[in-house]
Parts: structure tokens; sequence; C-alpha cells
């Protein structure tokens, strides 16, 4: 079981929280065009790496705020959590 | 009732408290501190099972985990529980064990006819012979397989006994209370760690207590009990025996099985049976020790061969010899500390040493005692069927690849020693590739993986001297970087003896024309010839050799048999054993009891239960209750005799024609304030939201971002800027992490708050064309007309003196109001309606009902919102605005969205106007068409009209609205039915929604 160090509560355990997928997925603007390749790319297109991921979690049982982790998918080693107003790099 | 094989004093064992057990019905009896297998070896009973394959007579041959063949069935404490480990298991008074895997009895097994028929058994036989042919398979193979093989039989009763989780975090873990480890704890606990010392065994002290040692000029034993006093008089240790740590996860959790009470002849109620824990460890010290390796040889599974470890076990712990007549076969020094106990003992063994003549300070002190050994020997055969009686033994040439001379010697038990496998399997699960330490012949761990530290025996280091400098080392550095204070601990001096160099040399060569079978792995069965079979059909990866012979597949995970196994592959193979490779290892490294891993999460306590404030006048007035997720609903409300079919019926023609009340509290409640709240509305639904004025409701339906259909439900906008969000009972905590998911991440700039109210109202609808009649009388002071409160209106006001809201929404679709209050009125409200209601006829009415209520009328839900269906599809397009931008907008213009032959929604009637038709029914053409046969749609929802009495359900079906008219059948296999049915309109009653306006 994961140990995620939720940036607002400290380190819970992966119980506490909800999986939400990758976090460097961005939406296109609300009332602004777009084309339909881009569309399509943000609804359905991920990428699947072996490695490292920055990805959201919720603290469901917790402050319930989402955050950012990196986090390497073959080894479950977490490199960094923060806000999702915080960078990642 | 004398016990042959008992010593008169040696052992650990308690001489004053006898214990009376049975095997096989035979009364026996041995001593506290026994396990099942040192009572019997003390009684003399070694046979005590029959192999897996060849139904083979199978005795002990380890002293504890590593234990392949002497599982038992075992009664005690009203259980029955089968491959109980008989070397492991704790004596108690009264307990039963029995042989498993053998038919008639242990002493006479049919089975045993395989093994004169080995020759059609040989690796892979299940794979190759009961493969052909395919319809065997059911019928004729698996019974045989079933019946023939398997190991006990698993309980049927319900299992009565307490099981615990228990959560738990600490600085330092030991697992494993040897000289490394209690070094280990002690070191980190002088630091001022907290730390947890896990002991498999009940006794603490691993090898202390079998090795001829002394630390400070004390013994072994008394050193060990020494430091365990000390660390249990510490607040910040803990020391836990008869607990084994059996799995190394994730980010430092490991996983341990206690058994609290198995071993207990009285118990309090209370006390669980076994409890797991999950530690969760900053740092983790692996002092998990080795397990003695085998030498193959003929016959070597016949029972009274042991491990020479496990024969010095039984007589130092136990007090008990495994023979009087032994022979001593090894590759190394460790097993003379056994030839020296049993001469001790006045028991005058053999020593069959693989090496040529040599000198070491083992070999010199047995030869000083006079005990007979030759070198350059090793046995070749083990003779005897149910009992070893002689061993023809053989001077091995040069090369070791066959003999000089051949005799047979009398004995009655062979004690034999391969040199030492670290146990390494925590490590590696904790994902440390391990490395081949030649020195050892035998993997130890690598690199960290995670914060584990392999200590002693563990990390190859078979000296006392240096395992307890590893021990006190690690444990003081670790803990130290945690605690930040070091306290200085001189390292005792230490008096063992010098081990010499062992034999790289596990398996003795055949004379020519002998073909006995030479095993590998006892509790699968797996020989030597096996292997060479799979190597010689090809198989090379050493994870195929595993699974095409089980070689190390059985439940003691190959600790004896796993390098054995791969040093025949490599020496086969040419190669060296690091570039075979080893399997890996998974959790848990022992079995444990499926009563642990379940815990408390049994029956009620499965899932918490979630009641509405108004469920105990559900309970005293008849309902019948479903899960709604972890919510309990009244279905019905059951009257006399009443089948559920009637029940529902009255209650929804009750709603039709006057009016009844239904507890709504399990609908998903979000409050959301906020400056930009009716922006965000206006975002998240697919309708248009800002100028929904203040005391007005509307329905809302969202989308996710692929188009399809999320959830539906009223929103209410209580004042400028805050509303009132309702959801479906099922999708309410998806749709709060849904608006959490765009307030934090997607739009940070919307200045809104969004929070769970479902726990804090209870509500009640109260539905029917006299329902405007009963508010006014529950609220006298209120104008309830229709023009002073019309459809999707909101109210505030006094309930008897209780705040509540009241919103004019409908479900039913009839006229209707919805209120609540707070949670803890919820009661109050429920029942002065009842009060009231009762002069208008009303009548409480149930999720059935409710579900009548809401398919006649055509309304949607979670059946038709199946995660399948855009807006279009369940005639909701009305509600998807054209001029702005929402969730999942850009979606709804997809192709396959707007094909005109999509599946959407009708309604369907069964031609005789009699036949339910079932949910999940297949619409087709003809329903005696070939199959597969084309399917147009299926039923979603069914229910008996009261409005027009007779079947009708909702389908979701191909050209929709275009099929109107016309015949079809629904068809369900699973319910043998096959019903002809007319298309129509999927607004059954009311199509134009009057009711509900009036
Ligand atoms: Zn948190």
């Amino acid at each position: 079981m994961l140990y995620i160090k939720c940036p607002y509560c400290g380190l819970r355990a992966q119980k506490e929280f909800s999986y939400g997928g990758d976090a460097t997925v961005k939406r296109p603007n609300i009332n602004e065009e777009v084309s339909s390749d881009d569309w399509d790319n943000f609804v359905y297109m991920r990428k699947s790496p072996r490695g490292k991921h920055i990805e959201l979690w919720q603290h469901i049982a917790g402050c319930r705020q989402w955050i950012k982790v990196q986090r390497d998918t073959a080894t479950h080693e977490i490199f960094q959590t923060a806000k999702v107003t915080e960078e990642i790099r | 009732m004398s016990q042959p094989f008992r010593l008169n004093k040696e052992g650990l064992i308690n001489r004053n408290k006898k214990i009376s057990f049975t095997f096989n019905g035979k009364k026996l009896f041995g001593y506290e501190g026994d396990t099942i297998a040192s009572a019997l070896i003390a009684n003399g009973i070694h046979l005590v099972g029959r192999s897996f394959k060849y139904h083979r007579p199978r005795g002990f041959f380890g002293a504890g985990v590593e234990e392949p063949n002497a599982k038992l069935q075992v009664e005690f404490n009203g259980h029955s529980e089968p491959n109980v480990n008989a070397t492991e298991m704790e004596l108690v008074e009264g307990l039963s064990a029995t042989s498993q895997n053998c038919w008639p009895s242990v002493n006479f097994d049919v089975g045993a006819i395989n093994n004169f028929l080995k020759m059609f058994f040989p690796a892979g036989f299940y794979y190759k012979t009961f493969m052909w042919p395919k319809s065997f398979w059911y019928k004729i193979y698996e019974p045989f397989i079933r019946k023939a093989a398997g190991l006990g039989v698993a309980s049927i009763e319900k299992d009565k006994e307490r099981y615990e989780h228990k959560f738990e975090y600490c600085d330092l873990l030991v697992t494993g209370s040897g000289p490394s480890g209690l070094a280990s704890a002690y070191a980190a606990a002088k630091n001022g760690a907290k730390v947890i010392l896990a002991e498999d065994k009940p006794r603490f002290g691993g090898t202390l207590l079998t090795d001829d040692v002394s630390i400070d000029n004390l013994s072994g034993k008394d050193w060990a009990e020494k430091i365990i006093t000390e660390l249990k008089s510490m607040p910040n240790v803990t020391v836990k025996n008869r607990s084994q740590v059996f799995g190394y996860y994730d980010h430092n959790m490991l996983v341990m099985f206690e058994r609290v009470s198995d071993h207990l002849e009285k118990k309090s109620k209370f006390t669980p049976r076994q409890r797991l824990w999950y530690i969760r460890a900053k740092e983790t010290i692996l002092s998990t020790g080795s397990i003695e390796r085998p030498i193959v040889f003929g016959n070597n599974d016949t029972p009274g061969i042991f491990l020479s470890a496990a024969a010095k076990e039984y007589m130092k712990v136990y007090g008990v010899l495994v023979g009087k007549k032994p022979l001593i076969f090894t590759n190394n020094d460790s097993a003379y500390e056994t030839a020296l106990e049993f001469k001790k003992n006045n028991v005058e063994p053999i020593i069959l040493d693989t090496r040529e003549e040599h000198s070491s300070e083992l070999i010199d002190e047995a030869k000083s005692k006079g005990i007979d050994i030759r070198f350059s020997h090793g046995v070749i055969v083990a003779n005897g069927y149910k009992k070893v009686k002689s061993a023809k033994i053989g001077k091995l040439n040069k090369d070791k690849n066959s003999f000089e001379k051949t005799e047979t010697v009398d004995c009655d038990c062979i004690c034999v020693s391969g040199f030492w496998t670290p146990s390494v399997h925590l490590a590696s699960q904790s994902g440390n590739k391990l490395k081949y330490e030649e020195k050892i012949d035998a993997f130890i761990p690598d690199k960290k993986k995670q914060h584990e530290t392999s200590v002693g025996a563990a990390n190859g280091s078979f000296t006392l001297e240096e395992s307890l400098k590893h021990g006190f080392e690690n444990g003081s550095n670790l803990s130290a970087k945690i605690t930040e204070t070091k306290t200085e601990i001189s390292i005792p001096n230490v008096n063992e003896k010098k081990y010499g160099a062992h034999d790289k040399f596990w398996c003795m060569p055949l004379p020519k024309n002998e073909n006995p079978k030479r095993f590998v792995d006892f509790q699968n069965d797996v020989s030597v010839s096996d292997i060479e079979i799979a190597l010689r059909e090809g198989y090379r990866s050493i994870e195929h050799v595993k699974r095409y012979t089980t070689l190390g597949m059985a439940t003691d995970q190959g600790r004896t048999s796993n390098l054995n196994g791969l040093q025949l592959v490599s020496n086969i193979e040419n190669k060296i054993v690091p570039e075979v490779g080893h399997t890996t290892f998974r959790p848990p490294f022992t079995p444990i009891t499926i009563g642990t891993i379940v815990g408390r999460e049994v029956g009620m306590e499965y899932m918490p239960t979630r009641k509405t404030p108004m469920h105990e006048w559900h309970e005293k007035n008849n309902a019948v209750f479903v899960d709604a997720g972890a919510w309990k609903r009244p279905r019905y409300y059951k009257q006399g005799n009443e089948t559920l079919f009637e029940a529902s019926k009255r209650e929804a023609k009750n709603v039709r024609e006057n009016v009844g009340i239904c507890d709504v509290t399990t609908l998903g409640k979000i409050d959301i304030k906020g400056p930009d709240a009716a922006e965000f509305l206006n975002r998240v639904y697919t309708n248009a939201w800002m100028k929904l004025p203040v005391g007005k409701a509307r329905y809302g339906l969202m989308l996710r971002e692929d188009g399809i259909v999320m959830d539906d439900g009223t929103t209410t906008r209580i004042s400028e800027n805050h509303y009132h969000m309702t959801t479906t009972t099922a999708q309410a905590a998806n749709v709060l992490s849904h608006l959490e998911y765009y307030l934090q991440i997607v739009w940070p700039e919307l200045n809104v708050n969004v929070v769970s109210t479902t726990e804090q109202w209870a509500g009640a609808a109260i539905a029917g064309p006299k329902s405007r009649d009963m508010l006014s009388k529950l609220y006298p002071d209120l104008d309830v007309s229709n023009d002073a409160f019309p459809f999707m209106g909101y109210k505030e006001a006094d309930f008897f003196g209780v705040p509540s809201r009241i919103f004019r929404i409908s479900f039913s679709g009839e006229l209707a109001y919805e209120i609540n209050v707070k949670s803890d009125h919820g009661m109050f409200m429920w029942e002065k309606m009842m009060e009231v209601g009762k002069e208008f006829g009303n009548q409480p009415y149930g999720t059935e009902a409710l579900s009548t209520l809401r398919i006649e009328m055509g309304h949607v839900a979670g059946p038709e919102l199946d995660g399948r269906t855009i807006p279009s599809d369940v005639s909701l397009n009305g509600l998807v605005s054209k001029k702005k931008d929402f969730i999942g907008k850009n979606s709804l213009g997809r192709e396959a969205f707007n094909v005109e032959s999509r599946q959407k929604i009708v309604g369907l009637i069964p031609i005789d106007r009699k036949s339910s038709i079932p949910e999940g029914s297949h619409i087709v053409q003809d329903q005696n068409a070939k199959l597969p046969n084309p399917k147009l749609g299926h039923v979603s929802s069914s229910c008996w009209s009261v409005e027009n009495n007779n079947p009708f359900s909702l389908a979701i079906m191909k050209d929709g609205k275009n099929m109107i008219g016309k015949k079809f059948f629904a068809v369900s296999p699973l319910k043998n039915k096959s019903i002809e049915v007319e298309v129509i309109s999927s607004h059954y009653v009311d199509p134009e929604g009057k009711r509900v306006r009036s």
C-alpha cells in the first residue's frame, strides 16, 4: 500500500486517496473554439509511461483536495507531491 | 504411556504439564511447549502423510516453517483446519490431528499405486495427458485429479472465531529474534527508537537456542533471554512472538500474522484467534536467518530423513530424539554439531562427509569423542518404505560421479545437511534484486530498494560474531538517523566454533542400473528426472521449468528445493547458477488463514450501514428494505400477506389517486456557495443556469467530458450566491468529486465552494393529486396555491416549529413536493406527515412503487443512464443548450453520437397486455432466428403500469422513435421467456406533463 504525502495533511495511507489520472493533461478553455483533434486528444489520449508519471490523486477520506503526485509507475516510488497549483518538475 | 524417543531432561518444554491429543484416532500425549511434530516423534511416529502425486509415505523433514511434508488436518477449539504445519502448530489439550491426502488410511493408501506407475507420471504429465480428448476434461479427468490429489479439506462450517486487523507505525521493524535480530532491536531501542521485534516461533532466540555458543560468558539461550527481558521492559519496544512477517509491500508497509490464541487452552470471549498487523516502518531489519539445504539422494523422502539442524532442534528444544541409530550426511561442518549432540545423549552417530579427509575445530572434536566419520562418503539410497531401516552408502571417486565402493549400513534416521540458504523472501518482495554469492552458493540481497537492511544469516553471514556485529551496527545506525541519539554499546565477547569450507556438492549420482526417485521438491513430488525431462523437452527459462514441473510451487514455496533445483538446471545446462536466475518470491511467505485476511469485515461489519433518520419508523411499519449502496431504503411496506408485486401496485396506485409519502433522504445533496456559483453551474450542467431566480428550482443534466450522461437532479437557488444541488443516491460521491475536480484544477478562478450535505437533511416527498391539500394542512400559514407556489418553486417555512425547506419538484410525475428538515427532526417530520395525511388517504411508498411511477412517466434513471447514453438517446436533448459551452459539449458532435439509427429510448407494451417483460431482455425481430440473433436493443426498466393496468417497459432501441407502432420480440434466455411487444412512446402516462403543473 502506497504512502502518499498530502501537501495539506501529511503522510497518509493510499486507502484515503482515489486516483485521478494524468495531471499534465490540460482541458481546452471553456467558451473557446477547439479543433476536434485537440478535443479528442484531451478526452481519450493518454500516455502510459513506464517510469516517472505526474498524476492526480484526491484525498477523498481526508481534506478532499486534489493533489499532484510524481510516481514511478513501475516501482511505485513517489518522488514528489504538490498542491495542484504548484509545479512538479 | 511411555515416550520411547523422549530424552530424560533436555529441552525447553514444560515436563510438569502433560497434554493429551490424538493422531489418526490414537490417543497420545506430549508436553506443554511441544509442537504436534515433536510430540509425535517423541512417541516414535514418523509416517504422517502421503505425497501429493505418488502418494509415497512421508514423515517430518524440518522443525519449523521449512517443513515440506507434515501437513495435517487438525481439529481444535471447534475448528477443522487443513494443511496445518505439524512442525509449527503447538500442542493444545484435546487437539486431534489426522493425515491428509490418503485413502483409506495413511498406512494403506490406494493412491500409492501411482508410485508403481511413476513412469506414467513424468513432468508435465497433467498437461500432456489430460489435454485430449477435450470432452473428457470435465467428466473424467478433472474429478479424478480432484479426488486423487489435493491436500486437506476446508471446513464448510461458519468460522465462529474473531479475527482482528491492527495498524501500527514504528521506527524500526525487526523480523526475527535470532542473534542479529536481537542485537539490532537492542541497539535501536537504546537509541530511543520505536521498535517492533517480531518472532515467528513461540520462543525468542532463533539459533541461540540450539547452537553451542556463549556470549559474554552466558549460554546463547541465557543471553537471548536477558536481552528479551530488557527489551520487554522498555516502553518504546513491542516484542511479539508467534508472529510471522509474511509480506513486504510498497513504501515500507509490512504485514504480519500473529497467532494470538491458538495455543491457549482457554481464552476470553473477546480474544481474537489471529491478528493481522499492517506495519508502516521507517526502517526494516530483515534478520530472517537461513534454512538448511538438503542433499539429493535416492528415496530421500523416506520417513526418518531430517534436515540435520532440525534433528538438533528436536533434541535441544523438545528433548526428543529423531532416531537412535543416526546417519549424518553432510557437505559441511554444521552437521557435526548435530552429531555431537547425539553423542552427548549417548547415541552413536555415523558421519558421512562428502569432503575429502581434512581437519577443522568441529571435525577434530568429533574425532576426539570417538565418532565414526567417513570422508568422501555419501548416502546413495535410503531403504525402508514407511521408515528408514538402512542406507546404501558409497565412497565417492575423485570426480564425485561414481563410487569406489558401496555398502549397506543399518540406521533409523538420516540427518542431512547441504549447507545454508539465506531466507531472502522478504528482501526479494521489497523489490531487492538478489545477487548470487559464490562463497555460500546462494542468493543474498543486493542494493536496497526500500528501507530494508538484511543482517546475519539472512545476509549470508553465518558466524555469530559477524551476525551480532552487523546487528548492533545496523540497528544503531539506522535508528540514530531517526532519533538523532546514539548510545554506545560495547559488542559482547563471543565464543563459537569455527567452521571449515563446505563442499559444492548437492546431488548424489546413481550407481549403474539403479533408478530410485531422487526428490528435489518434496511437497510437489518433483524429482531429478522430472527436471531433466523438462530441459530435454526444451524448457529453458527457470520460470517455465518451475511451472512445467511444479518445482517450488507448493505451500512451502520451495524453501528447501529452490536452490537444489537451480543447481541441477545449471549443471545440466552447463551454466552457473546466477545465469539460470531464480524464480520470483511472492507474499505470503507462509500460508495464512482467510479469516485473518478478512478480519472483522464480515456480516454486518462488511461495510457501513447508512440509515435515514426515519429508519425506525419504517422498521416498525413492516418495511422490507433494499440496499442502495450502503443505504437501507424501504422497498415496500408489507400489509398482511402481500407480495412485493401487490404491495408496490397498491402504493403506486395510491399516489396516482390520493397521496403518498416517500423517504428521499438518501438523495445526494450538495451545498454550493460563492459569487461564481451560477457560472459554475452553467458550465457543469447542459442547460442554462445564469437566469434562475432566487426561490426557484431547475432540473439539470450533467455530462462527462466524453458526452455521456453522468447524473441528473434538481438544483435550487436558495439565495443570491447559494444553491442546493441534488444528485441520484448512487452518484452522490462521484458528483462531489467531479465538482471538486473542476473547481480545484480546471477553473480555480471561480469563487465557489461545494460541500456534501446529504447527511444533514432528512427528506420526504409527498406526491399525488391530494398533496396540495395535505401541504396546506402541514403549513396552515403558507399560500400553497398554484400561483403562489408554482411547479419548480421553492419556499422556506416553519414546520410545526421546525425550520424546513419546501421544493415543488416531482419524480413521480404527479403534483408533488419535497420537504427537507434537519436530520434530527426527520422522524418528527415523518410522523407528523403520517398523522396529518390520514384524512387524505396518505400511505408511505417504497422504492418499488417509486420506480413504477417514474417508469410509466418515462422519466429516466440509473438503468437508462448506464454510462453509454448521451442526452438525445434518452430524449433529454431539450435540456442541451446550443448557445453556451459546458462540460462534455464538444463530444456531442462526434459522428457516432449523431447517427439516426442510434439506440434511443422507447416504451414497450406486451401484445397480450399481460406478460411482464424481464429487465435485460433483448429485442429481436425474429424470435426463432439462427444465433447469433441480431439484437436491436435491450429492455432497461420494467413495471406494471398502475395507470393502464398492464405491463410497461422502457427500452433502449435502434432507430428509437422511428420504431413506434412496430412489433418485435423481447427475449430473455435467462428467464426462458419470449414476449411479443409493441413499441410505443416512452411517456406512457401524462405525456404533456400536465399533472406536475396542476
Ligand atoms: Zn489531505
